[in-house]
């Protein structure tokens, strides 16, 4: 099985970089808004997207993305929107990958999701509340509709432990960069590179860090170790802060200008 | 493996059944790893047993004693109504008794720092009381709608040296207060402990909240064979997340004869949609950590719950509860805001008794119950908790001018 995301590391490992891989809800801050940030994320550089599904209990979500999601949510985003924006997403030819909690997934039907992400050009799923001890069910799933299964690791997880849950990813493994939540931070955690350090002597699968990555500084940073930097709050506070929907693309039209710079310069 | 079926029994530990399990994130698996293996080893250490026995009878007041409730048992078809007095613990309620277990791991464990959630404010008023006892750190998580609701706790909590954060996001209540308090623990795991304040949550919460409540059912099916010479015809309590219930359950289930009722916060009534009514009401989910029973809507969002009394609005369950209920060794039934202040009322006047709003929940179903069975059946009801935080919703409910 190979899937147009690990096509993508293949060519980003070659190119000698870090890809950039982008976040976003569905559904924010509208959905016809999430589709022209999914055109803008297309346009400037982004590499691979995820798209969120907003879920009412996400507890590994700091602040910005609490709001975001509420806020979608409050706009009735459901499984439908989520699709939808995936499939925009795929259809500009840009691999991306839903991020979900887990609840969503059970709701909807374990193998109807995967298949669902499937027939959507999808190439996988990330489960930020799915250990991998609870994810037989899911594996099986991912197999059948020939998609990845992402897992998250932290900087607490035990090296024996990273080599149980390496084993189970696909496409990449997503490194936590820190013990905590998402959202913006000023520097990225020592933490991060000692993370990924232990995960390459694990397993060959591409890793990406998220967690804390907004700016082209950090986008360097991580991409000197990393195969993929994860930005997701960053493009929330640009949206956020902006007066109108047209300023707050341009706002994430030139973080994603920085952030490609930004993987591109790690390796120099 | 194919999808799981409630026919395929989940042996790993902290499964029931298809319920329970852990559904948290990666940061924390390290964290639950060593609270279970802490708590199995204090489990089998005589000095832990011995230290958290010498607590129970010289600081919160156990064993708790039974009352039986004659004139109370008038209204419910003469069965026998006899009385689990957790009203009487230190702080007035069962949640003493999980605190205080929980407080004393950390301790053993090194950790300088507990944080918790409330609803009601009865779990963090025990936690901030067992800190202070310890010498810990306390932070107690509360939905901003229920440090309004609950103000009299939440001074409670400060008075004891607890710094009580108000909760604004999602619906402002106690599952939002346990969000939050998920997401110090991912920042904070390790310094802190999380005292969980019931028997859900991620595996090992739901065996661990039970191994420190279950002292309520084996004292209290003992001190019913001594009083009455033999087993009660069934045992009430009511369920929030519902510690208190299996608490006094435990001991009894392998009693096949004994019927285990569990009553839920029906609000407004089942049908209306505005209950708390988990697993009478919900469907199978995943929230907080555990697969068990909730409320949700068709994308998996969870739906707030609505019940007149804070300890039980709650929108999920324990998973041992919902395992009891579906292999049918326990019952479970909704009992609306009106039911249970009816009951609440009957109980202040037949034996002056208040209760907890909670608890008047278990006393309405000990009422149908009652009527059900007759006056040769004996019941057991959990007396969870006392109403002096209930006073002023009370006085409200029946008009009385403050
Ligand atoms: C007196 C009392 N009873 C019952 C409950 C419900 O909790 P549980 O179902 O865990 O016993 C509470 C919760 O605050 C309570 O204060």
């Amino acid at each position: 099985m190979t899937t147009p995301l690990a096509q993508l590391f293949k060519k980003t490992q070659s190119e000698n970089r870090a890809a950039l891989i982008a976040y976003i809800p569905a559904g924010y801050p509208t959905q016809e808004g999430c589709k022209a940030v999914i055109d803008v994320f297309a346009d400037a550089g982004v590499d691979a997207i995820e798209i969120g599904f907003p879920y009412s209990d996400p507890v590994m979500d700091g602040p910005t993305i609490q709001e975001a999601a509420n806020t979608s949510l409050n706009a009735g985003t459901g499984a439908k929107e989520v699709f939808d924006a995936l499939a925009h997403a795929t259809s500009r030819g840009v691999p991306s990958v839903v991020m979900t909690y887990w609840n969503p997934v059970e709701k909807y039907g374990v193998q109807e999701f995967a298949e669902s992400i499937s027939s959507n050009s999808g190439s996988g799923v990330i489960t930020p509340d799915l250990p991998v001890d609870e994810a037989q069910p899911w594996k099986t799933a991912c197999a059948e509709s020939e998609i990845n299964s992402i897992f998250v690791v932290a900087p607490s997880t035990t090296d024996q432990r990273l080599e149980k849950v390496t084993a189970q990813c696909s496409g990449f493994v997503y490194a936590a960069s820190l013990m905590g939540v998402t959202g913006a931070r000023s520097g990225i955690s020592s933490g991060a590179k000692d993370l990924v350090d232990r995960i390459k002597k694990v397993t060959d699968t591409p890793v990406a860090v998220g967690l804390g990555v907004s700016t082209r500084e950090h986008a360097k940073e991580v991409a000197a170790y990393a195969d993929g930097v994860i930005v997701g709050s960053a493009f929330i506070n640009a949206l956020s802060g902006a007066d109108s929907l047209d300023s707050g693309i341009k706002a994430v039209r030139a973080l994603v200008e920085q952030l490609a710079l930004g993987v591109r310069e790690g390796r120099g | 493996m194919s999808t799981s079926s409630k026919d395929q029994i989940d042996t790993r530990a902290g499964h029931f059944g298809q319920f329970g399990g852990r559904y948290v994130p990666e940061a924390l698996i390290g964290a639950l790893d060593e609270l279970e293996a802490a708590h199995n080893a204090a489990q089998k250490d005589p000095e832990f047993l011995a230290e958290l026995a010498h607590l129970h009878k010289t600081y919160s007041g156990r064993p708790s004693i039974i009352t039986e409730a004659k004139r109370f048992a008038e209204h419910a078809g003469g069965a026998r109504i006899i009385l689990k007095r957790e009203d009487l613990n230190h702080t007035g309620s069962h949640k003493i008794n999980n605190v205080l277990g929980q407080a004393l791991l950390a301790k053993r464990s090194g950790k300088k720092r507990v944080i918790a959630e409330t609803g009601a404010g009865q779990h963090g008023v025990a936690s901030a009381t067992a800190a202070a006892l310890m010498g810990l750190e306390c932070v107690v998580y509360m939905g901003e709608e229920d440090t309004k609701r609950q103000s009299l706790n939440v001074a409670r909590m400060k008075l004891l040296g607890a710094e009580v954060i108000p909760v604004t996001t999602g619906s402002k209540t106690l599952k939002d207060a346990i969000n939050e308090a998920m997401r110090d623990w991912v920042t904070n795991v390790d310094s802190t402990n999380y005292l969980f304040g019931t028997v859900a949550g991620p595996h090992p919460f739901p065996t661990m909240v039970r191994d420190f409540q279950k002292i309520i059912g084996e004292e209290a099916r003992a001190q019913v064979l001594e009083l009455t010479g033999k087993l009660p015809d069934a045992v009430l309590a009511c369920v929030g997340g519902g510690s208190n219930a299996i608490g006094i359950f435990y001991d009894f289930i392998k009693d096949k004869d004994v019927r285990l009722i569990g009553l839920e916060a029906g609000g407004d009534g089942v049908e209306t949609g505005r209950h708390a009514a988990t697993i009478t009401g919900g469907t199978p989910g995943v929230l907080h950590g555990a697969r068990s029973y909730l409320l949700q809507d068709e994308n998996g969002q969870t739906v707030e719950s609505h019940s007149i009394s804070a300890g039980l609005d709650y929108p999920g369950v324990g998973p041992e509860h919902a395992y009891l209920s579906d292999i049918g060794r326990a019952e479970y039934r909704a009992i609306t805001d009106a039911e249970a202040m009816y009951a609440f009322s009957l109980l202040c006047k037949t034996e002056g008794i208040i209760p907890a709003i909670e608890t008047a929940h278990a006393l309405a179903g000990a009422l149908q119950v009652g009527r059900e069975l007759g006056k040769d059946a004996t019941l057991l009801i959990n007396l969870s908790g006392r109403g002096d935080k209930d006073v002023v919703t009370a006085a409200e409910y029946f008009g009385i001018p403050l």
